[in-house]
């Protein structure tokens, strides 16, 4: 079983969260990643910075200009993951990010780096399954999950590319808009994620626009796992180089909310 | 194969030019770029999209340009003979309301109600205001902070227009970061929103129906040129930022081996400094939706372009000018902005002709090829748009107060 598999079968939904790798800074992040592991975090996703963020909301695109204005470089994030790794053997670890940085010194290259840093999972937002062969045969050939987003835009034509190929978990991005910004109902994304499920085992999580512990525990109910970003990056955001604290005690809240979110009423 | 020698059958089915274009969009936006292709090409399929499309250049935007000798800059430069195609006489000053044009009747077609775009310069701005006050859709154009203060001109125009500007302050507030908000709007209003884009960029099909709608330059200065001389030009010279008056230039010219082309980058400050030219500084990458030449550093991270023309600092290309150069079909040189600021000034002595910034850089391109070339030989340059917008910008640099 892979750590990925291993973290959406503990009998109960699964706590990801992301964080922006170097934000504040790269001696900052470590701290940080170890607060989302002690505040019960299921799955990490760290996230590649990068100069045009399209698919971000303000949250995530500040946290991108505050890495790459501290001079984080591609070089940094895998020495961040790899030290991870050394740190935390059980805990799964996904980079996310945007196609340029991933593939501008070849797939290859990048699939290789990643096996080294023991990530287990790649999210890319702008490599689409119509593009697949820019990045998932390296991954795949890694034994790397490649992870990708469905949507609201997402039909049922569609969907069997969407998870051809997708391994890991497949994120349900809860409303077409942007990280961090809108809220969607609940009741139209239960139906989403059955639909996703009855075409597939692969775990689901969703993600974008949850922000509370009452968001968190409401998709919890009607998905294997769900992802939280903007308002721990905000955290960040807010307490810089001193974040590792509050990141970790909202990442409890959320970490209870969910794991319960399906024996409580 | 009876096209394999053809330079005018890109992209392929999956809207590669070669290694060039693709769709990296996120998922949100792939099932409407798949709907847009679709739709697009049912359009090209329709007599009643043609004739439309038709009219409106005839009728709105003033086409055809006329194909005008310039006799007086061709004495001047003392070699091969200077002929413009005069898009600047169209209709907002510019080629780019062709686009405007043909993209606003596919999102009708589409049943789309809301237009957005992005804009540098704040010509793609106007034209797409003005498409849309003339068709009653609601219009919003994104365009970076630094470019609002430095277009104040522009900025008003698209307001008279009934467009709403949205200022960006993201990245470098300039065209690029308007280029990603516009994107985020876009995903978060996909059900009811068509995104106009500026240039032969982005995700498939946008490169290629820009072209499609932009070679009405071409189409017509070949006919003109076989009206007027009984042959074609021996080189076409146009200005690329993002590349979309160059290649509505080149395209119906491609397969007509005896023409060379010749795309002029923006060199800004010179190539070893600041600069917009993304195929003489940069290498390929993914931004916007699409494969193509890019100024980055090595990790990937975007730089931002610079040039004196508001038009062509972009950091990228279209990708079918990255695919034309590596197969060596086209020629691609840059100008650096005090060369794009004495071909400005030469063409409004030599032929009363006040040129934008962008097309003064093919000017300046054409004052040292001109004269390596004989007097029987045919240079077509592309005036792309008119300087009116610019002669604050050109009044600062040339240290004039107005």
């Amino acid at each position: 079983m892979t750590r990925l598999s291993a973290a959406f079968a503990k009998g109960r939904p699964a706590l990801v969260t992301f964080v922006t790798g170097g934000d504040p800074t790269p001696e900052a992040t470590p701290a940080i990643l170890d607060a989302l592991v002690a505040g019960g975090a299921d799955v990490i996703e760290l996230g590649m910075p990068f100069t045009d963020p399209m698919a971000d909301g303000p949250a995530i695109q500040q946290a991108n200009l505050r890495s790459l204005g501290a001079g984080t470089r591609t070089a940094d994030i895998l020495k961040i993951a790899a030290d991870f790794r050394a740190r935390h053997q059980d805990v799964p670890l996904v980079l996310m990010g945007y196609a340029n940085p991933m593939t501008i010194r070849g797939a290859d290259w990048f699939a290789d780096q990643c096996h080294a840093a023991g990530v287990d999972g790649v999210i890319c937002v702008d490599i689409p399954p119509e593009e697949d062969p820019e990045l998932g045969p390296a991954l795949r050939a890694k034994g790397i999950s490649l992870i990708r987003l469905a949507t609201p835009t997402t039909d049922a034509a569609r969907l069997p590319a969407v998870l051809d190929g997708s391994s890991g978990f497949l994120y349900y991005v809860s409303v077409a808009g942007i990280t961090g910004m809108q809220q969607a109902a609940v009741g139209g994304v239960a139906e989403a994620v059955a639909r996703i499920k009855a075409a597939s085992d692969i775990p689901v999580a969703v993600g974008f626009g949850v922000r509370t512990t009452e968001q968190a525990a409401a998709f919890a109910k009607v998905a294997d796992g769900v992802v939280v970003g903007s308002a721990l990056v905000d955290l960040v955001g807010q307490h810089g180089a001193n974040a590792a604290g509050p990141v970790q005690e909202l990442t409890a809240a959320l970490a209870a909310a969910v794991h319960s979110a399906r024996t409580t009423t | 194969m009876n096209t394999a020698n053809s330079f005018r059958n890109q992209p392929d089915e999956r809207g590669h030019f070669g290694q060039f274009g693709g769709r990296y969009v996120a998922e949100t936006l792939m099932p409407l770029v798949l709907d847009l292709e679709r739709e697009y090409r049912a359009a090209k399929q329709d007599p009643a999209f043609h004739a439309e499309f038709d009219d409106l250049l005839e009728h709105y935007v003033g086409r055809p340009s006329p194909l005008y000798f310039a006799p007086r800059l061709t004495e001047e430069l003392g070699g091969a003979q200077v002929w413009f195609k005069r898009d600047e006489l169209n209709h907002t000053g510019a080629h780019k309301i062709n686009n405007c044009i043909g993209q606003i009747l596919l999102a009708i077609r589409m049943g789309k109600t809301r237009i957005i775009a992005e804009t540098g310069a704040g010509q793609h701005g106007v034209a797409t205001a003005t498409v849309c006050a003339r068709f009653g859709l609601p219009c919003v154009v994104y365009m970076g902070a630094t470019d609002v203060a430095r277009q104040a001109p522009n900025v008003f125009r698209m307001k008279l227009l009934g467009a709403e500007v949205v200022p960006v302050t993201s990245g470098a507030a300039t065209l690029k970061d308007a280029m990603n908000e516009a994107l985020r709007d876009w995903v978060a209003n996909v059900h009811d929103t068509f995104y106009i884009i500026g240039t032969a960029a982005g995700p498939h099909p946008y490169p290629e129906l820009v072209r499609d709608f932009q070679s009405v330059i071409g189409k017509e200065a070949r006919a003109q040129m076989l009206k007027r001389t009984g042959r074609l030009p021996d080189v076409l010279v146009a200005a690329i930022g993002g590349g979309s008056n160059a290649i509505g230039l080149f395209h119906p010219f491609l397969d007509d081996p005896e023409v060379k082309m010749l795309g002029v980058e923006a060199a800004g400050h010179g190539l070893d400094k600041e600069h917009a030219a993304s195929l003489a500084g940069g290498r390929p990458g993914i931004l916007h939706g699409n494969k193509t030449y890019l100024l980055q550093d090595e990790d990937g991270q975007i730089t931002e372009g610079h040039s004196i023309s508001a038009g062509l600092d972009y950091p990228g290309i279209g990708p079918e000018h990255s695919w034309l150069k590596e197969i060596g079909r086209v020629d691609y040189t840059s100008v650096t902005d005090t060369e794009a600021l004495e071909g400005f000034q030469l063409l409004c002595r030599t032929e009363g002709i006040i040129p934008a910034l962008e097309p003064s850089h093919a000017i300046a391109a054409v004052t040292k090829l001109a004269p390596t070339m004989g007097k029987d030989q045919i240079i077509l340059v592309n005036l792309c748009g008119r300087g009116d917008k610019d002669i604050f910008s050109v009044a600062e640099h040339l240290g004039v107060k107005l």
